[in-house]
Protein backbone atom coordinates (compact mmCIF):
# COMPACT_ATOMS: atom_id res chain seq x y z
CA UNK A 1 0.00 0.00 0.00
CA UNK A 2 1.35 3.42 -0.90
CA UNK A 3 0.83 5.54 2.15
CA UNK A 4 1.35 8.90 0.44
CA UNK A 5 -1.55 8.21 -1.90
CA UNK A 6 -3.73 7.30 1.02
CA UNK A 7 -2.71 10.48 2.81
CA UNK A 8 -3.41 12.61 -0.23
CA UNK A 9 -6.83 11.03 -0.50
CA UNK A 10 -7.48 11.49 3.21
CA UNK A 11 -6.48 15.15 3.19
CA UNK A 12 -8.85 15.87 0.35
CA UNK A 13 -11.81 14.43 2.19
CA UNK A 14 -11.19 15.55 5.73
CA UNK A 15 -12.79 18.71 7.06
CA UNK A 16 -10.14 21.37 7.54
CA UNK A 17 -10.98 22.51 11.04
CA UNK A 18 -10.17 19.26 12.87
CA UNK A 19 -7.11 17.41 11.70
CA UNK A 20 -5.63 14.58 13.65
CA UNK A 21 -2.38 12.98 12.71
CA UNK A 22 -3.08 9.99 14.93
CA UNK A 23 -6.38 8.63 16.15
CA UNK A 24 -5.82 6.12 18.90
CA UNK A 25 -8.76 4.06 20.08
CA UNK A 26 -8.95 1.43 22.83
CA UNK A 27 -5.24 0.74 22.65
CA UNK A 28 -3.99 -1.94 25.06
CA UNK A 29 -0.44 -3.23 25.12
CA UNK A 30 1.25 -6.10 26.94
CA UNK A 31 4.89 -7.05 27.41
CA UNK A 32 4.36 -10.80 27.80
CA UNK A 33 1.79 -11.05 30.58
CA UNK A 34 2.38 -7.55 31.94
CA UNK A 35 -0.04 -4.97 30.67
CA UNK A 36 1.68 -1.64 30.02
CA UNK A 37 -1.11 0.38 28.38
CA UNK A 38 -4.81 0.33 29.23
CA UNK A 39 -7.54 1.47 26.84
CA UNK A 40 -5.84 4.56 25.49
CA UNK A 41 -8.13 6.85 23.49
CA UNK A 42 -6.49 9.93 22.12
CA UNK A 43 -6.59 12.12 19.02
CA UNK A 44 -3.24 13.74 18.35
CA UNK A 45 -3.54 17.03 16.45
CA UNK A 46 -1.66 17.75 13.27
CA UNK A 47 1.03 20.46 13.10
CA UNK A 48 1.07 20.93 16.82
CA UNK A 49 3.37 19.87 19.61
CA UNK A 50 1.88 17.22 21.88
CA UNK A 51 3.75 16.54 25.10
CA UNK A 52 3.44 13.32 27.07
CA UNK A 53 4.29 13.47 30.75
CA UNK A 54 4.07 11.05 33.64
CA UNK A 55 6.26 9.26 36.18
CA UNK A 56 8.80 6.61 35.19
CA UNK A 57 7.17 3.38 34.09
CA UNK A 58 3.79 4.98 33.33
CA UNK A 59 3.89 3.83 29.70
CA UNK A 60 4.65 7.13 27.99
CA UNK A 61 7.69 5.88 26.04
CA UNK A 62 5.90 2.64 25.23
CA UNK A 63 3.01 4.64 23.86
CA UNK A 64 5.36 6.82 21.78
CA UNK A 65 7.13 3.78 20.32
CA UNK A 66 3.78 2.20 19.47
CA UNK A 67 3.02 5.10 17.13
CA UNK A 68 5.73 3.98 14.68
CA UNK A 69 5.53 0.33 15.77
CA UNK A 70 9.07 0.43 17.10
CA UNK A 71 7.73 -1.15 20.27
CA UNK A 72 7.36 -4.39 18.29
CA UNK A 73 11.14 -4.81 18.39
CA UNK A 74 10.49 -6.34 21.79
CA UNK A 75 9.35 -9.84 20.72
CA UNK A 76 6.87 -10.42 23.54
CA UNK A 77 4.78 -7.33 22.73
CA UNK A 78 1.08 -7.80 22.03
CA UNK A 79 -1.38 -5.03 21.24
CA UNK A 80 -5.11 -4.66 20.81
CA UNK A 81 -7.14 -1.71 19.67
CA UNK A 82 -6.56 0.70 16.87
CA UNK A 83 -4.18 3.43 15.81
CA UNK A 84 -4.96 5.36 12.66
CA UNK A 85 -2.25 7.45 11.10
CA UNK A 86 -4.04 10.00 8.90
CA UNK A 87 -6.89 7.56 8.51
CA UNK A 88 -4.80 4.45 7.83
CA UNK A 89 -4.65 1.63 10.36
CA UNK A 90 -0.97 1.29 11.25
CA UNK A 91 -1.44 -2.35 12.25
CA UNK A 92 -2.79 -3.21 8.78
CA UNK A 93 -0.71 -6.21 7.58
CA UNK A 94 -0.62 -4.69 4.09
CA UNK A 95 1.16 -1.61 5.39
CA UNK A 96 4.94 -1.80 5.45
CA UNK A 97 6.51 -0.82 8.74
CA UNK A 98 9.41 0.84 6.89
CA UNK A 99 6.92 3.03 5.05
CA UNK A 100 5.28 4.00 8.34
CA UNK A 101 8.63 4.88 9.87
CA UNK A 102 9.50 7.02 6.86
CA UNK A 103 6.48 9.11 7.68
CA UNK A 104 6.91 8.92 11.42
CA UNK A 105 10.51 9.67 12.36
CA UNK A 106 12.02 9.39 15.79
CA UNK A 107 14.62 11.17 17.90
CA UNK A 108 15.93 9.43 20.98
CA UNK A 109 16.97 10.40 24.47
CA UNK A 110 20.69 10.04 23.86
CA UNK A 111 22.02 11.50 20.64
CA UNK A 112 22.92 8.51 18.46
CA UNK A 113 24.82 9.73 15.38
CA UNK A 114 26.41 7.11 13.15
CA UNK A 115 30.22 6.88 13.33
CA UNK A 116 30.37 8.66 10.00
CA UNK A 117 30.89 12.16 8.70
CA UNK A 118 28.27 14.81 9.39
CA UNK A 119 27.35 14.72 5.69
CA UNK A 120 26.96 10.95 5.59
CA UNK A 121 24.83 10.91 8.72
CA UNK A 122 22.25 13.03 6.93
CA UNK A 123 22.64 11.41 3.50
CA UNK A 124 22.30 7.88 4.92
CA UNK A 125 18.49 7.70 4.87
CA UNK A 126 17.99 9.37 1.48
CA UNK A 127 20.65 7.03 -0.05
CA UNK A 128 18.72 4.02 1.26
CA UNK A 129 15.66 5.49 -0.40
CA UNK A 130 17.58 5.46 -3.69
CA UNK A 131 18.78 9.03 -3.99
CA UNK A 132 22.25 8.80 -5.52
CA UNK A 133 22.99 12.09 -7.28
CA UNK A 134 25.49 14.20 -5.38
CA UNK A 135 23.64 17.39 -6.25
CA UNK A 136 20.35 16.06 -4.85
CA UNK A 137 22.03 14.75 -1.72
CA UNK A 138 23.87 18.07 -1.21
CA UNK A 139 20.55 19.83 -1.35
CA UNK A 140 18.90 17.46 1.13
CA UNK A 141 21.85 17.69 3.54
CA UNK A 142 21.82 21.49 3.54
CA UNK A 143 18.03 21.70 3.83
CA UNK A 144 17.92 19.21 6.69
CA UNK A 145 20.78 20.81 8.61
CA UNK A 146 19.19 24.23 8.14
CA UNK A 147 15.85 22.82 9.28
CA UNK A 148 17.48 21.55 12.45
CA UNK A 149 19.16 24.92 13.08
CA UNK A 150 22.68 23.53 12.95
CA UNK A 151 23.79 24.39 9.39
CA UNK A 152 25.78 27.47 10.34
CA UNK A 153 27.69 25.54 12.97
CA UNK A 154 28.72 22.65 10.72
CA UNK A 155 28.68 23.88 7.11
CA UNK A 156 32.49 24.21 7.00
CA UNK A 157 33.14 20.77 8.47
CA UNK A 158 30.65 18.45 6.80
CA UNK A 159 33.37 15.85 6.21
CA UNK A 160 34.35 15.64 9.85
CA UNK A 161 33.17 12.80 12.06
CA UNK A 162 29.86 13.50 13.81
CA UNK A 163 31.33 12.26 17.08
CA UNK A 164 33.39 15.47 17.19
CA UNK A 165 30.22 17.52 17.76
CA UNK A 166 28.98 18.52 21.23
CA UNK A 167 26.03 16.61 22.74
CA UNK A 168 23.61 19.39 21.85
CA UNK A 169 24.92 19.56 18.27
CA UNK A 170 24.73 15.76 17.97
CA UNK A 171 21.08 15.86 19.02
CA UNK A 172 20.26 18.52 16.45
CA UNK A 173 22.19 16.45 13.90
CA UNK A 174 19.94 13.50 14.76
CA UNK A 175 16.91 15.73 14.26
CA UNK A 176 18.37 16.81 10.89
CA UNK A 177 18.89 13.12 10.02
CA UNK A 178 15.25 12.54 10.84
CA UNK A 179 14.18 15.51 8.65
CA UNK A 180 16.22 14.20 5.70
CA UNK A 181 13.68 11.44 5.03
CA UNK A 182 10.92 14.05 5.03
CA UNK A 183 8.63 12.64 7.69
CA UNK A 184 5.23 14.09 8.65
CA UNK A 185 5.59 13.30 12.31
CA UNK A 186 8.59 13.48 14.61
CA UNK A 187 8.47 11.43 17.77
CA UNK A 188 10.88 12.65 20.43
CA UNK A 189 11.71 10.52 23.43
CA UNK A 190 13.16 12.82 26.08
CA UNK A 191 15.28 14.57 23.47
CA UNK A 192 16.97 16.99 25.86
CA UNK A 193 17.47 14.93 28.98
CA UNK A 194 21.16 14.48 28.20
CA UNK A 195 21.72 18.09 27.19
CA UNK A 196 22.88 21.21 29.03
CA UNK A 197 20.41 24.13 29.44
CA UNK A 198 21.67 26.11 26.42
CA UNK A 199 21.47 23.10 24.10
CA UNK A 200 18.08 22.27 25.59
CA UNK A 201 16.85 25.75 24.76
CA UNK A 202 18.09 25.40 21.18
CA UNK A 203 16.25 22.10 20.75
CA UNK A 204 13.12 23.63 22.28
CA UNK A 205 13.29 26.59 19.89
CA UNK A 206 13.76 24.13 17.07
CA UNK A 207 10.66 22.20 18.13
CA UNK A 208 8.68 25.45 17.93
CA UNK A 209 9.94 26.11 14.41
CA UNK A 210 9.41 22.54 13.24
CA UNK A 211 5.74 22.43 14.16
CA UNK A 212 5.03 24.68 11.18
CA UNK A 213 5.67 21.69 8.95
CA UNK A 214 5.58 18.66 11.21
CA UNK A 215 3.45 17.15 13.93
CA UNK A 216 5.62 16.62 16.98
CA UNK A 217 5.01 14.29 19.87
CA UNK A 218 7.47 14.66 22.68
CA UNK A 219 7.91 12.55 25.80
CA UNK A 220 9.55 14.55 28.54
CA UNK A 221 10.28 14.27 32.22
CA UNK A 222 10.77 17.99 32.37
CA UNK A 223 7.38 19.50 33.08
CA UNK A 224 8.59 23.04 32.52
CA UNK A 225 9.68 21.91 29.08
CA UNK A 226 6.27 20.39 28.36
CA UNK A 227 4.66 23.64 29.52
CA UNK A 228 7.02 25.75 27.40
CA UNK A 229 6.96 23.93 24.09
CA UNK A 230 3.71 22.03 23.73
CA UNK A 231 0.19 22.93 22.60
CA UNK A 232 -1.44 19.90 24.18
CA UNK A 233 -0.28 17.71 27.03
CA UNK A 234 -1.18 14.15 27.94
CA UNK A 235 -0.66 12.86 31.47
CA UNK A 236 -0.08 9.11 31.75
CA UNK A 237 -0.20 7.17 35.01
CA UNK A 238 0.19 3.40 35.49
CA UNK A 239 -0.47 2.77 31.80
CA UNK A 240 -3.61 4.91 31.67
CA UNK A 241 -4.21 8.22 30.00
CA UNK A 242 -5.46 10.30 32.92
CA UNK A 243 -5.87 13.65 31.22
CA UNK A 244 -5.30 15.09 27.77
CA UNK A 245 -5.91 18.82 27.54
CA UNK A 246 -4.59 22.08 26.21
CA UNK A 247 -1.22 22.65 27.84
CA UNK A 248 -2.41 25.97 29.24
CA UNK A 249 -5.25 24.23 31.04
CA UNK A 250 -3.33 21.16 32.18
CA UNK A 251 -0.59 23.15 33.89
CA UNK A 252 -2.73 25.90 35.38
CA UNK A 253 -5.97 24.23 36.30
CA UNK A 254 -6.03 20.50 35.57
CA UNK A 255 -9.33 18.64 35.72
CA UNK A 256 -8.12 15.47 37.39
CA UNK A 257 -6.82 15.52 40.97
CA UNK A 258 -4.11 12.98 40.01
CA UNK A 259 -2.79 15.40 37.40
CA UNK A 260 -2.75 18.22 39.96
CA UNK A 261 -0.92 15.99 42.44
CA UNK A 262 1.67 14.97 39.87
CA UNK A 263 2.45 18.41 38.44
CA UNK A 264 2.66 19.95 41.90
CA UNK A 265 5.14 17.27 42.94
CA UNK A 266 2.98 15.36 45.40
CA UNK A 267 4.04 12.05 43.88
CA UNK A 268 6.09 10.70 40.98
CA UNK B 1 12.96 16.73 55.21
CA UNK B 2 12.46 16.28 51.46
CA UNK B 3 12.73 19.20 49.07
CA UNK B 4 8.97 19.02 48.47
CA UNK B 5 8.16 18.96 52.19
CA UNK B 6 10.37 22.00 52.60
CA UNK B 7 8.42 23.73 49.81
CA UNK B 8 5.11 23.02 51.54
CA UNK B 9 6.50 24.25 54.83
CA UNK B 10 7.66 27.42 53.08
CA UNK B 11 4.15 27.89 51.62
CA UNK B 12 2.72 27.45 55.12
CA UNK B 13 5.12 30.00 56.52
CA UNK B 14 4.18 32.45 53.78
CA UNK B 15 0.52 31.97 54.63
CA UNK B 16 1.31 32.66 58.28
CA UNK B 17 3.08 35.97 57.48
CA UNK B 18 0.14 37.06 55.30
CA UNK B 19 -2.28 36.36 58.16
CA UNK B 20 0.00 38.33 60.47
CA UNK B 21 -0.01 41.28 58.03
CA UNK B 22 -3.83 41.04 57.89
CA UNK B 23 -4.02 41.21 61.70
CA UNK B 24 -1.64 44.21 61.72
CA UNK B 25 -3.75 45.97 59.09
CA UNK B 26 -6.93 45.33 61.05
CA UNK B 27 -5.32 46.74 64.19
CA UNK B 28 -4.10 49.84 62.31
CA UNK B 29 -7.61 50.60 61.02
CA UNK B 30 -9.29 49.95 64.36
CA UNK B 31 -6.85 52.24 66.19
CA UNK B 32 -7.04 54.91 63.47
CA UNK B 33 -10.84 55.11 63.80
CA UNK B 34 -10.62 55.22 67.60
CA UNK B 35 -8.03 58.02 67.37
CA UNK B 36 -10.36 59.92 65.00
CA UNK B 37 -13.23 59.75 67.49
CA UNK B 38 -11.00 60.55 70.48
CA UNK B 39 -9.16 63.40 68.66
CA UNK B 40 -6.00 61.54 69.73
CA UNK B 41 -3.29 63.02 67.51
CA UNK B 42 -0.48 61.24 69.40
CA UNK B 43 -2.04 57.85 68.71
CA UNK B 44 -2.57 58.92 65.09
CA UNK B 45 1.13 59.76 64.78
CA UNK B 46 2.00 56.37 66.27
CA UNK B 47 -0.08 54.61 63.58
CA UNK B 48 1.70 56.59 60.87
CA UNK B 49 5.13 55.74 62.32
CA UNK B 50 4.24 52.06 62.65
CA UNK B 51 3.23 51.72 59.00
CA UNK B 52 6.83 51.21 57.90
CA UNK B 53 6.80 47.83 59.67
CA UNK B 54 3.79 46.74 57.62
CA UNK B 55 5.47 47.91 54.42
CA UNK B 56 8.49 45.79 55.35
CA UNK B 57 6.27 42.76 55.90
CA UNK B 58 4.75 43.19 52.46
CA UNK B 59 8.23 43.35 50.90
CA UNK B 60 9.23 40.25 52.83
CA UNK B 61 6.17 38.37 51.50
CA UNK B 62 7.02 39.47 47.96
CA UNK B 63 10.63 38.37 48.29
CA UNK B 64 9.69 34.96 49.71
CA UNK B 65 7.04 34.37 47.03
CA UNK B 66 9.38 35.36 44.19
CA UNK B 67 12.13 33.16 45.59
CA UNK B 68 9.77 30.17 45.79
CA UNK B 69 8.53 30.75 42.23
CA UNK B 70 12.13 30.90 40.98
CA UNK B 71 13.38 27.91 42.96
CA UNK B 72 10.39 25.57 42.83
CA UNK B 73 8.85 26.51 39.47
CA UNK B 74 5.40 25.59 40.77
CA UNK B 75 2.36 24.66 38.73
CA UNK B 76 -1.41 24.78 39.20
CA UNK B 77 -2.62 25.46 42.76
CA UNK B 78 0.89 25.87 44.14
CA UNK B 79 1.54 28.57 41.56
CA UNK B 80 -1.80 30.24 42.31
CA UNK B 81 -0.96 30.22 46.02
CA UNK B 82 2.17 32.25 45.32
CA UNK B 83 0.46 34.61 42.87
CA UNK B 84 -2.27 35.42 45.39
CA UNK B 85 0.34 35.85 48.14
CA UNK B 86 1.74 38.71 46.05
CA UNK B 87 -1.68 40.18 45.34
CA UNK B 88 -3.18 39.84 48.81
CA UNK B 89 -0.12 41.33 50.49
CA UNK B 90 -0.32 44.26 48.08
CA UNK B 91 -4.01 44.79 48.98
CA UNK B 92 -3.22 44.59 52.70
CA UNK B 93 -0.42 47.11 52.36
CA UNK B 94 -2.76 49.50 50.54
CA UNK B 95 -5.43 48.96 53.22
CA UNK B 96 -2.92 49.85 55.92
CA UNK B 97 -2.20 53.04 53.95
CA UNK B 98 -5.89 53.98 54.23
CA UNK B 99 -5.60 53.57 58.01
CA UNK B 100 -2.62 55.92 57.83
CA UNK B 101 -4.67 58.38 55.78
CA UNK B 102 -7.38 58.38 58.44
CA UNK B 103 -4.67 59.03 61.05
CA UNK B 104 -3.43 61.96 58.96
CA UNK B 105 -6.95 63.38 58.85
CA UNK B 106 -7.08 63.11 62.65
CA UNK B 107 -3.88 65.14 62.86
CA UNK B 108 -5.18 67.74 60.39
CA UNK B 109 -8.43 68.08 62.35
CA UNK B 110 -6.34 68.64 65.52
CA UNK B 111 -7.19 68.17 69.18
CA UNK B 112 -9.68 70.99 69.49
CA UNK B 113 -12.01 70.82 66.50
CA UNK B 114 -15.70 71.29 67.37
CA UNK B 115 -17.14 68.65 65.02
CA UNK B 116 -18.56 65.35 66.17
CA UNK B 117 -17.44 62.42 64.09
CA UNK B 118 -20.40 61.00 62.19
CA UNK B 119 -21.60 57.84 64.00
CA UNK B 120 -21.91 55.99 60.70
CA UNK B 121 -18.12 56.18 60.26
CA UNK B 122 -17.74 53.85 63.22
CA UNK B 123 -20.40 51.59 61.76
CA UNK B 124 -18.53 51.52 58.45
CA UNK B 125 -15.34 50.69 60.29
CA UNK B 126 -17.05 47.89 62.22
CA UNK B 127 -18.31 46.28 59.03
CA UNK B 128 -14.90 46.71 57.40
CA UNK B 129 -13.19 45.04 60.38
CA UNK B 130 -15.71 42.18 60.25
CA UNK B 131 -14.85 41.85 56.58
CA UNK B 132 -11.14 41.53 57.41
CA UNK B 133 -11.93 38.80 59.95
CA UNK B 134 -14.04 36.98 57.40
CA UNK B 135 -11.33 37.34 54.72
CA UNK B 136 -8.73 35.94 57.12
CA UNK B 137 -10.98 32.97 57.81
CA UNK B 138 -11.75 32.44 54.12
CA UNK B 139 -8.02 32.58 53.35
CA UNK B 140 -7.18 30.20 56.19
CA UNK B 141 -9.75 27.57 55.12
CA UNK B 142 -9.78 28.38 51.40
CA UNK B 143 -13.54 28.84 51.70
CA UNK B 144 -15.17 30.56 48.73
CA UNK B 145 -18.61 30.78 50.34
CA UNK B 146 -17.10 33.14 52.92
CA UNK B 147 -15.27 34.99 50.15
CA UNK B 148 -18.60 35.58 48.37
CA UNK B 149 -20.15 36.98 51.53
CA UNK B 150 -17.57 39.77 51.44
CA UNK B 151 -19.33 41.21 48.40
CA UNK B 152 -22.59 41.64 50.33
CA UNK B 153 -20.79 43.31 53.21
CA UNK B 154 -19.01 45.63 50.81
CA UNK B 155 -22.41 46.74 49.46
CA UNK B 156 -23.39 47.66 53.01
CA UNK B 157 -20.25 49.77 53.38
CA UNK B 158 -20.94 51.46 50.05
CA UNK B 159 -24.48 52.40 51.11
CA UNK B 160 -23.28 53.89 54.38
CA UNK B 161 -20.63 55.82 52.47
CA UNK B 162 -23.20 57.36 50.08
CA UNK B 163 -25.47 58.41 52.91
CA UNK B 164 -22.56 59.94 54.91
CA UNK B 165 -21.41 61.90 51.88
CA UNK B 166 -24.95 63.18 51.24
CA UNK B 167 -25.30 64.34 54.83
CA UNK B 168 -21.92 66.02 54.85
CA UNK B 169 -22.69 67.81 51.63
CA UNK B 170 -25.79 69.26 53.28
CA UNK B 171 -23.72 70.24 56.30
CA UNK B 172 -21.28 72.23 54.16
CA UNK B 173 -24.26 74.35 53.11
CA UNK B 174 -25.48 74.99 56.66
CA UNK B 175 -22.03 75.19 58.20
CA UNK B 176 -19.74 76.70 55.51
CA UNK B 177 -17.08 77.94 57.95
CA UNK B 178 -16.37 74.30 58.89
CA UNK B 179 -15.85 73.14 55.33
CA UNK B 180 -12.20 72.15 55.88
CA UNK B 181 -13.15 69.95 58.82
CA UNK B 182 -16.16 68.42 57.08
CA UNK B 183 -13.92 67.58 54.12
CA UNK B 184 -11.52 65.68 56.39
CA UNK B 185 -14.45 63.68 57.78
CA UNK B 186 -15.66 62.94 54.25
CA UNK B 187 -12.15 61.80 53.36
CA UNK B 188 -12.26 59.45 56.36
CA UNK B 189 -15.45 57.87 55.02
CA UNK B 190 -13.90 57.65 51.57
CA UNK B 191 -10.80 55.85 52.98
CA UNK B 192 -13.01 53.31 54.71
CA UNK B 193 -14.96 52.68 51.53
CA UNK B 194 -11.73 52.07 49.62
CA UNK B 195 -10.41 49.89 52.46
CA UNK B 196 -13.46 47.62 52.10
CA UNK B 197 -13.01 47.43 48.30
CA UNK B 198 -9.55 45.98 48.81
CA UNK B 199 -11.00 43.28 51.07
CA UNK B 200 -13.27 42.19 48.24
CA UNK B 201 -10.12 41.91 46.09
CA UNK B 202 -8.79 39.47 48.69
CA UNK B 203 -12.04 37.51 48.36
CA UNK B 204 -11.55 37.40 44.58
CA UNK B 205 -8.03 36.09 45.08
CA UNK B 206 -9.29 33.30 47.34
CA UNK B 207 -11.82 32.43 44.66
CA UNK B 208 -9.01 32.31 42.09
CA UNK B 209 -6.90 30.11 44.37
CA UNK B 210 -9.66 27.55 44.80
CA UNK B 211 -11.27 27.59 41.35
CA UNK B 212 -8.46 28.72 39.10
CA UNK B 213 -10.81 31.29 37.57
CA UNK B 214 -11.24 34.98 38.09
CA UNK B 215 -14.42 36.26 39.67
CA UNK B 216 -15.53 39.87 40.10
CA UNK B 217 -17.01 40.37 43.55
CA UNK B 218 -17.59 44.05 42.88
CA UNK B 219 -20.04 43.39 40.06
Amino acid sequence: MDLSQVIHHENKNKPKEEKHVFEVSNLNLWYGDDQALYDINMNIPENQVTAIIGPSGCGKSTFLKTLNRMVEMVPSVKTSGNIKYKGTNIFDPKLSVEDLRTHVGMVFQKPNPFPKSIYDNIAYGPRIHGIKKKRDLDEIVEKSLRGAAIWDEVKDRLDENAYGLSGGQQQRLCIARCLAIEPDVILMDEPTSALDPISTLKVEELVQELKENYSIIIVTHNMQQAARVSDKTAFFLNGELVEFSDTNVLFSNPEDQRTEDYITGRFG
Amino acid sequence: MTVREQFHNDLGELKRIIQELAEDTKKALSEAVEALYNKDVDKAQEIIDNDVKLDRKELNINEQAILLIAKQQPFAKDLRRLIIALKISSDLERMADYAVNIAKSTIRLGKDHPLDVHPKIRKMADVALDMVNLAIKAFEHEDISLAKKLAEMDDEVDHMYSSIIREMLEETATNPQMIQHIMQMAFGARYLERFADHITNIGENIFYLVKGETYDLNE
